[in-house]
């Protein structure tokens, strides 16, 4: 028996997209298998460790925990879209970097898509807002103090860039 | 880890959705948020034969308060209604309660309604709206019906929605005036579902004694389960009423089980403790609302 | 000049690719490869009756079903034992699918490949196993007991046996020791079992090269030579036709050092019968049942001390569970049984371990590997004779601690490595002051006191530790430096996060004196370099780190040796700095390490304006002498090995201050103390890394995971729901102090970290939340209900 497929339209990371998956399809797979952006990791497929975040709409979700079909007409970032034009890494990438806040790196890309949106809305946080803020996603390396302290590096580098 | 096939269905309109649920019957179930139905689906722990995704219906994510309450639309967000200063202004508990459910990332998507109709006795959002005694909505071919808190959520996981039904808003009333709310619970890690949880809703007579106090306890019985605790601690200013004999009132009612995270005696000991401290700031919180 | 890069926080040179997308982990890789999935066992203990796949091939897509039976020659044998012990008298491994027998919930009886994952998984849930249960043996009592047994011909579950003896003073034995003492505790501890749990699980994909006869697989595995050596004996091929490449590792922590998985021989060999890529990507919940688990075990202690608190006797009697199979030996008992000791001189010391079986997921080394119940059981020790005494818990751990001119210190035992258990060098009693400074030892009774005024509970406790690291047998580096001046680095070891790529530029920048911008380093590819033994035992940096040097030492003098002669000077005059080798003293005279590379392969053709220069008619050349002088080869590169004689032990002490709600039973920890001593540090920041992440792990282990079996077998939490992996709300800020006592043993002078942060954390938080209570705590790890049934039992 063949599954139908729906033809799906996808804006990621600002260029257009389509596929055609079965109404099951993890957006996750999608991004990853179907288009070939395998920087969305996937560690847990049911919504805990975060790593699969992106941006739907600007909007941080777990991209294991939405069908592709759903996500169809919608604009989507991934951690291959966080980066200036030109490949130069935006102000929380930087901050990851200089504050080694990642170790493997396989929940990072989640990080990053997360910390990107909460400082979009919340420039200059409070630690607590910041620690709110990464509370939902796991990493198994860091310890996460030095993921914190890249969120206040990124706002700071944030701030300057703005300025 | 990958969902089973289905059928999946994308109406554009409530009635479309309607005419799909009806035809579906017991082997539909609708998708908005997802956050709970997308993880069972992955670990194959359900089945359905047909998807219904609502998330193209227009018109089902409002977010409506005023004086008699909050009404939410099936795909008003989690974060929405957090988000919502109206809402907010108009039931503070709905904030309070919501900023305890799961991760933000996951109140991005999930949605209020779905929430309900999963009727996770673990969960928040089901004890406010037992709590306040609000309803919900079900729409389906046949019409609307629109369900009390005290009759919708019938078991764990089990409500009173019907095969061919939507859900397509709840109702949380307001409170009186000179009420206040609170709601406080411990989860074992940040974001997880309550070990065990109490939502508290006190209103002050105008003598500023306690006329009226109900809690309802979280992951504590196979629904939320509400107490109304007037008797054991009014009418009695705040400042001196009798908490302690509302807890120990609550602790009688509920009927925890002990699973991997805790033991029903904790459970029970936890209720007691965490219905003080909620009944005294919501108490405080009247208080607070009439100076 | 050239920067000092050793010692120097460095920023990685991994994050690029990863903070943008662009790593490849084991499952961005092989677009359009099939999918693997398997049929795992759903009881714990159970014969297997039939297999009924009838259900299973209308499933589109569906490529291949197999099992047992299907398995040719040594595929069909049982999983090799890895690391055999003469104590380890029934050993007992897996077949990679179930023959007859399940012993797990998880084990794999059936393989399926099809088109994608969801297909596999479509006709995994279509085929049939039909079984007869039997009695699931469950607990370490019940499986001591013996009435039912894993395995048939496994009496009373018992694996391993193994007993070390260490007399004291005058020939006395512990148990005299602990009889004559004048003081004497016994008591039992548990400690729950966990997992190692990295966000990526495991993962195999494999390319059958049929033109070529040759295979190639990518496995997120700690060690692919040895991978490679497995792949090649089981599905009998010619090991230069097999290669093994780890490509970015979402985390190890262990569980990755165990091989060949069954997955990593079974996707290799249907790729090669298939004619057809085959990629298996575990899924979290195979990840649970079907990886390896650890720290499971009960220890009964009996203990004889002095006045002072001086150990004079210590007799450990401990049950390890080992879950349903073998594979890894008795590593992780050994290692509880050896670094139990800690700092510490203990007088006679006698342990005895027996290491059992039960229907459970197996248990394999997890960070710490078997020290952090050690050390929960030394520690333990130390509080209890604190208590018993009345004396401060930091002067009892002082009073035993080995002295600063005692190393090396030998404890008189065999280590893991099978060799004598030497402590190298240490200052225990300066990384104590440091802590007690650090946490604020001294003055913690007064800020106890005023908590208490305001009706809040605090609690401080304190655990000391010393870790065996970079153990044997040996570790290769590979350096070559090419004609565009850059430099290449490989090792056979593997990287999952800990910054290899990085630290080792820094070692091969500052032997080399290059600038870090030309190195570039490789791990864990067996194309590069096909020695080695692997990454675990906090043992990259000294085993790796060590060879890479005495590899670029080669290299650096070959280049020195070259130089010389085009420069008409004395090697032992000439300098390299920036890249360049010049006469001491004298920039002007010198010449590029990329000159010196193409000088050092005499050529016939050229293909470059600067390859001109190493032709054959290029230059005055010696008509008496070849052109690649005797004991000379071609190009400018080295290689070498470091085999140490035996460890290195690093060692640490930390300290938690946590308060504890009077009513809900909560426990915070407030502050998170580390004194840390892993000898000269390579990258300060990245060694804080290691430190902050064993530290959570360590939280992890104390207040939130554990594996929760139930009677039948079932693992009641094999979820991220459910088995509580800390957030960073659950993690203190952890306040780190470094003392360095380089390693005597190696050119270095390093030691491990890799570990370190996770081995003390259970017995730090048991001793605080013991301080803050009042209240004994044997048995980690604690949550909030737990505590609420001791406070109703005090």
């Amino acid at each position: 028996m063949n599954e139908t497929r729906h033809r799906v339209t996808l804006t990621v990371n600002g260029v257009l997209h389509e596929a055609e998956v079965p109404g099951r399809r993890l957006l996750s797979d999608c991004l990853r298998h179907d288009l070939g952006l395998t920087g969305t990791h996937v560690g847990c497929e049911h919504g805990v460790c975060g790593a699969c975040t992106v941006l739907l709409d600007g909007e941080p979700v777990r991209s294991c925990l939405t069908f592709a079909v759903t996500a169809d007409g919608h604009e989507i970032t991934t951690v291959e879209g966080l980066a200036r034009g030109g490949g130069e890494p935006s102000p929380v990438q930087r901050a990851f970097t200089e504050c080694h806040a990642l170790q493997c790196g396989f929940c990072t890309p989640g990080f990053l898509c997360t910390v990107t949106a909460f400082l979009r809305d919340n420039p200059a946080p409070s630690e607590e807002e910041a620690l709110e803020a990464v509370a939902g996603n796991l990493c198994r390396c860091t310890g996460y103090q030095n993921i914190l302290k890249a969120v206040h590096r990124a706002a700071e580098l944030q701030a300057e860039e703005d300025r | 880890m990958k969902p089973p096939p289905f059928d999946y269905h994308g109406p554009a309109t409530l009635g479309e959705a309607l005419d799909v649920l009806a035809e579906a019957g017991p082997d539909g179930k609708v998708l908005a948020g997802g956050q709970s139905l997308i993880p069972l689906l992955n670990m194959r722990l359900a089945a359905p034969a047909h998807i219904v995704d609502v998330n193209r219906v227009p018109g089902l994510d409002g977010i409506e308060a005023g004086p008699p309450g909050v009404r939410v639309g099936a795909l008003a967000r989690h974060a929405a209604v957090e988000r919502s200063p109206e809402a907010a202004a108009a039931l503070p508990l709905l904030r309070q309660a919501l900023r305890l459910v799961a991760h933000p990332v996951i109140r991005n998507r999930g949605t209020v309604v779905g929430s309900l109709v999963h009727a996770d006795p673990s969960a928040e959002m089901p004890a406010v709206l037992a709590l306040l005694g609000g309803s919900v909505r079900l729409a389906s071919r046949g019409g609307e019906r629109e369900v009390p808190a005290a009759e919708f959520f019938t078991g764990p996981m089990e409500s009173a929605l019907r095969p061919g039904e939507l859900a397509v808003s709840a109702f949380f009333p307001a409170l009186p005036a000179r009420s206040g709310t609170a709601f406080h619970e411990v989860a074992r890690r940040h974001g997880d579902y309550a070990v065990a949880g109490v939502a508290a809703a006190v209103t002050l007579d105008e003598d500023l004694r306690v006329a009226a106090a109900r809690v309802a306890c979280v992951s504590v019985g196979p629904v939320p389960v509400v107490v109304d605790v007037t008797a054991a601690c009014g009418p009695r200013p705040a400042a001196s009423a009798d908490w302690e004999a509302a807890a120990a009132a609550v602790r009688d009612r509920v009927e925890p089980e002990g699973d991997i995270h805790a033991t029903a005696d904790y459970r029970r000991h936890l209720t007691g403790v965490l219905a003080v401290r909620a009944l005294r700031d919501a108490a405080a919180a009247a208080h607070g609302e009439e100076a | 000049m050239t920067t000092r890069l050793f010692g120097e926080p460095v920023r990685r040179r991994e994050d690029a690719r990863l903070i943008t997308g662009q790593g490849r982990y084991l499952d961005d890789l092989g677009a359009g490869a099939l999918a693997a999935a398997f049929v795992r066992s759903p009881h714990a203990h159970a014969r297997i009756l039939d297999v009924d796949v009838s259900a299973a091939l209308d499933v589109e897509g569906l490529v291949a079903i197999y099992t047992w039976e299907d398995l040719p020659g040594a595929l069909a044998e049982p999983l090799p034992l890895l690391i055999p012990h003469p104590a380890l008298t029934h050993g007992r491994t897996a077949y990679p699918l179930a023959r007859e027998i399940v012993r797990h919930v998880g084990e794999p009886v059936v393989m399926v490949v099809a088109r994608d994952r969801y297909l596999a998984e479509d006709a995994c849930a279509l085929i049939r196993v039909g079984y007869e249960i039997l009695k699931p043996v469950v607990g370490i009592e019940e499986a001591v007991r013996g009435v039912h047994l894993v395995h048939e011909d496994v009496p009373g579950n018992v694996g391993a046996h193994l007993v070390q003896e260490v007399p004291g003073h005058g020939g006395v034995t512990a148990r005299e020791a602990v009889e004559a003492a004048p003081h004497r505790l016994e008591f039992r501890l548990d400690v729950e079992r966990s997992a190692c749990t990295p966000l990526e699980g495991k993962g195999v994909y494999a390319r059958w090269d049929a033109d070529d006869g040759s295979l190639r697989v990518y496995s997120s595995t700690q060690t692919s030579t040895s991978v490679r050596m497995a792949i090649a004996a089981k599905l009998g091929l010619p090991l230069p036709k097999v290669e093994v490449i780890a490509p970015d590792v979402g985390g190890g922590f262990g569980v990755k050092i165990v091989h060949p998985w069954p997955e990593e021989i079974l996707v290799p060999w249907a790729a090669r019968l298939l004619h057809r890529e085959v990629k298996w990507t575990e899924d979290r919940r195979e990840h649970f049942v079907s990886s390896s688990h650890e720290r499971g075990q009960v220890q009964h202690v009996r203990v004889g001390f002095d006045d002072d608190g001086r150990v004079l006797g210590l007799e450990v009697e401990i049950l390890h569970d080992h879950g349903a199979y073998t594979p890894y030996g008795i590593i992780v008992p050994i290692i509880t049984s050896t670094q139990l000791l800690g700092p510490y001189k203990v007088g006679a010391y006698r342990v005895e371990f027996s290491s059992i079986y039960t229907n459970t997921v197996q248990v394999t080394p997890y960070r710490g590997a078997g020290r952090p119940q050690g050390v929960f059981c030394m520690e333990r020790t130390m509080d209890k004779i604190a208590a018993y005494l009345g004396r401060d818990r930091t002067q009892v751990r002082a009073a035993n601690f080995i002295q600063p001119d005692e190393f090396p210190y030998d404890q008189g035992l065999t280590f893991q490595d099978g060799r004598p258990l030497i402590y190298d060098s240490g200052d225990y009693p300066e990384a104590l002051r440091m802590l007690k400074e650090l946490i604020g030892w001294d003055s913690f009774a007064e800020e106890k006191a005023r908590a208490a005024a305001e009706g809040r509970r605090i609690g401080i406790g304190v655990g000391c530790y010393v870790e065996g690291t970079g153990v044997g047998p040996y570790e290769g580096g590979h350096v070559q430096i090419t004609s565009d001046g850059r430099v290449h680095v490989s090792t056979g070891l593997t990287s999952q996060g800990q910054g290899h790529e990085t630290v080792f530029a820094q070692i091969a920048a500052t032997e080399l004196g290059v600038p870090i911008e030309k190195v570039s380093v490789v791990t864990g590819d067996t194309r590069r370099f096909g020695y080695a033994v692997g990454t675990f035992a906090s043992r990259a940096a000294v085993m790796s780190g060590n060879a890479i040097a005495l590899a670029c030492r080669k290299v650096r003098e070959k280049a020195l040796r070259i130089a010389a002669e085009a420069l008409e000077a004395d090697p032992r005059d000439l300098e390299i700095t920036d890249g360049k080798i010049h006469v001491a003293g004298v920039p002007s005279a010198s010449i590029p390490l990329a000159t010196v590379a193409v000088l050092s392969n005499p050529l016939r053709y050229a293909f470059d304006e600067e390859a001109k220069r190493a032709t054959q008619f290029a230059g005055p050349a010696s008509d008496d002498r070849p052109p690649v002088a005797e004991g000379e080869e071609p190009g400018l590169e080295g290689r070498d090995y470091y085999s140490p004689v035996r460890s290195t032990f690093a060692a640490g002490m930390h300290a938690a201050i946590v308060e504890t709600d009077p009513d809900t039973a909560e426990i915070r920890i407030l502050r998170y103390a580390v004194v840390h001593d892993c000898g000269k540090l390579i990258n300060p920041m990245i060694v804080e890394g290691q430190i902050h992440g064993g530290v959570a792990q360590g939280v992890g282990g104390a207040l939130y995971e554990k594996m929760v079996y139930d009677e039948h077998g079932q693992l009641l939490n094999a979820s991220f729901m459910d088995f509580l992996m800390p957030y960073a709300t659950e993690v203190p800020r952890i306040e780190t102090a470094h003392l360095e006592t380089p390693s005597p043993l190696n050119p270095l002078g390093i030691k491990g970290a890799g570990e370190a942060g996770v081995i003390p954390v259970s017995a730090v938080i048991a001793s605080a939340v013991e301080d803050a209570e009042g209240i004994t705590i044997d048995r980690m790890p604690i949550s909030p209900s737990d505590l609420h049934h001791l406070r109703l039992t005090r």
